[in-house]
């Protein structure tokens, strides 16, 4: 099996990663405005422009928001079907990741069913953020 | 060009120069992008156009927090941004924008973060940090991640997507070029393979060859040309998020709203005065959405205007009449198909012709509900 498809962190998304390596989620909000949370990471706020942010640790908590079964696995995620998700975070963004520990089926796989995060460690920098059932 | 009647009120370069390691592509872009902002004292919603080379405009928009109705990706080298100038100039004085932001970034000595172009490939990109680490394999993983939450927004189920090949497959079997014409139930298509839970084959569009041209010019000289001339009455453009998973609604797409909104606006028509429609159906669940986000239809309720036959032969709406992505053919970039579709109707010589028809609206998208652009036509000078 060819090696898995990993991120390769940037500047502007690093905290995230390290974040993640030390079994951290970590999302961004704004000085100004009221706080709001956003993701992808970038160095400023998509709501107003602003630089004044700051990167914090989230709850790590979400709900399945939706996704599709990949029948056709990707050759670097194996050879069984696997659910392709997003997650709606509890601080507000979402995040596409996997679902682990339940069975990839739709009847296993409800919207709105309550998950939480879930480290999956790829090698010494990359650690990714999966989901399982809460 | 009109002289003197557009001008630049902001400028500014990166916060640093020379050699940025700390900075990606699209954060250079977005450091200088600010750094204007700041210039002309705006913020990112007071720009409503944008255009760049060498980034994707749509990643740009996204990535800044912007909402446009102009988007120029126009990538000719070096010199790409003297076009942007003059693009925007047009567009300004046509209405299509007011306010255009056009960016530059290359990290051409540190190299960080390249290779994100059009939030292809590169690991770096946000799709690729972001996305592509969780498996998607393609539009058949990707464009269909929305649609189970639409599904349960509206209480529909996957036999409410079949019913939209269903009837596309009619409008197929009208025109002799079309790819599949054999006639199909909804049972045939939900036992069609699984490709992506919940979507079969028959649910996502062909893989085929084949391409397409249009040719342009005034309407005043149009009249000395031995076709039929098919005259533009309004245009549409935006573009949302490069990212599917973060679309800003799971159940209805951004950039096909405001794009809708402006062509309608520009045409002056209302969605009675439409008598034929294309709405780029990469999957069966696009043409819902479309009704939905150009105000055919309300939110939850194209599904059932589909299978009560308004978009079929004979209905009130016909939509997709080559038989569209589904049926007709699909190269890749099939937005080129549903405008010569539209011009094949408004010339009156469509194998499945819909009699009488002024007005044609021809609806497509781009990337997974990245982007989309909207054109008017009718075949009336006035």
């Amino acid at each position: 099996m060819p090696q898995r498809m990993l991120p390769e962190p940037t500047p502007e998304t690093r905290h995230f990663w390290e974040g993640c390596a030390a079994g951290e989620l970590r999302l961004q909000r704004c000085a100004h405005c009221a706080g709001k949370s956003y993701f992808p990471p970038r160095p400023f706020c998509p709501g107003c422009g602003s630089r004044e942010v700051e990167s914090y640790k989230a709850s790590g908590k979400g709900v399945l928001w939706s996704y599709v079964i990949n029948m056709r696995p990707r050759p670097d995620m194996g050879t069984e079907p696997y659910a392709i998700a997003v997650v709606q975070l509890a601080e507000g963004p979402r995040m596409m990741t996997n679902i682990v520990n339940c069975p990839q089926t739709p009847e296993a796989l409800q919207l709105d069913m309550p998950l939480k995060v879930s480290f999956s460690k790829q090698n010494d920098t990359i650690t990714l953020p999966l989901f399982e059932p809460a | 060009m009109k002289q003197k009647s557009i001008a630049v009120v902001g400028a500014a370069e990166t916060t640093k120069m020379g050699r940025i390691p700390d900075l990606s592509v699209i954060g250079l872009h977005a450091d200088a992008a600010l750094n204007a902002m700041k210039d002309a004292g705006l913020k990112p919603s007071d720009i409503d156009g944008v255009a760049t080379a060498g980034a994707s405009p749509t990643e740009l928009a996204h990535y800044l927090g912007i909402t446009p109705t102009y988007a120029d990706g126009t990538s000719v080298g070096g010199c790409s941004f003297m076009l942007h100038v003059r693009h925007a100039a047009a567009a300004i004085n046509e209405g299509l924008c007011r306010t255009v932001l056009i960016t530059h970034g290359e990290s051409g000595r540190s190299r960080v973060g390249v290779g994100g172009r059009f939030g292809g490939g590169g690991g770096s990109s946000l799709n690729g940090q972001f996305e592509m680490p969780y498996g998607p394999s393609g539009p058949p993983t990707m464009f269909t991640i929305p649609v189970l939450r639409y599904l349960k927004t509206y209480n529909l189920s996957v036999e409410d997507l079949a019913w939209v090949s269903v009837i596309q497959r009619e409008w197929a079997a009208k025109n002799p070029r079309a790819s599949f014409r054999d006639p199909i139930t909804v049972d045939d298509v939900l036992n069609s393979p699984m490709i992506a839970w919940p979507f079969r084959m028959l649910m996502c569009c062909l893989v085929t060859d084949g391409g397409g041209a249009l040719i342009l010019t005034s309407a005043d000289r149009a009249r000395d040309f031995p076709q039929k001339p098919v005259y533009v009455l309004g245009t549409g453009e935006s573009v949302e998020t490069q990212m599917v998973s973060q679309m800003e609604d799971f159940t209805s797409s951004k950039a096909f709203r405001v794009s809708g909104k402006k062509a309608f606006a520009e045409a002056g028509i209302k969605h009675s005065d439409v008598d034929h429609l294309m709405i780029y159906d990469a999957f069966a669940h696009l043409p819902l959405y479309g009704l939905e986000d150009l105000g055919f239809c309300k939110p939850g309720e194209a599904a059932a205007f589909v299978k009560e036959r308004n978009t079929a032969i004979g209905g009130k709406l016909p939509l997709n009449t080559n038989g569209g992505g589904l049926s007709y053919m699909h190269s890749g970039m099939y937005g080129m198909y549903a405008l010569q579709e539209s011009v094949r109707q408004m010339r009156g010589i469509a194998p499945a012709q819909v009699p009488g028809a002024k007005i044609s609206v021809c609806h497509g998208v781009g990337g997974m509900f990245a982007a989309s652009g909207t054109i008017v036509f009718s075949n009336e000078k006035s």
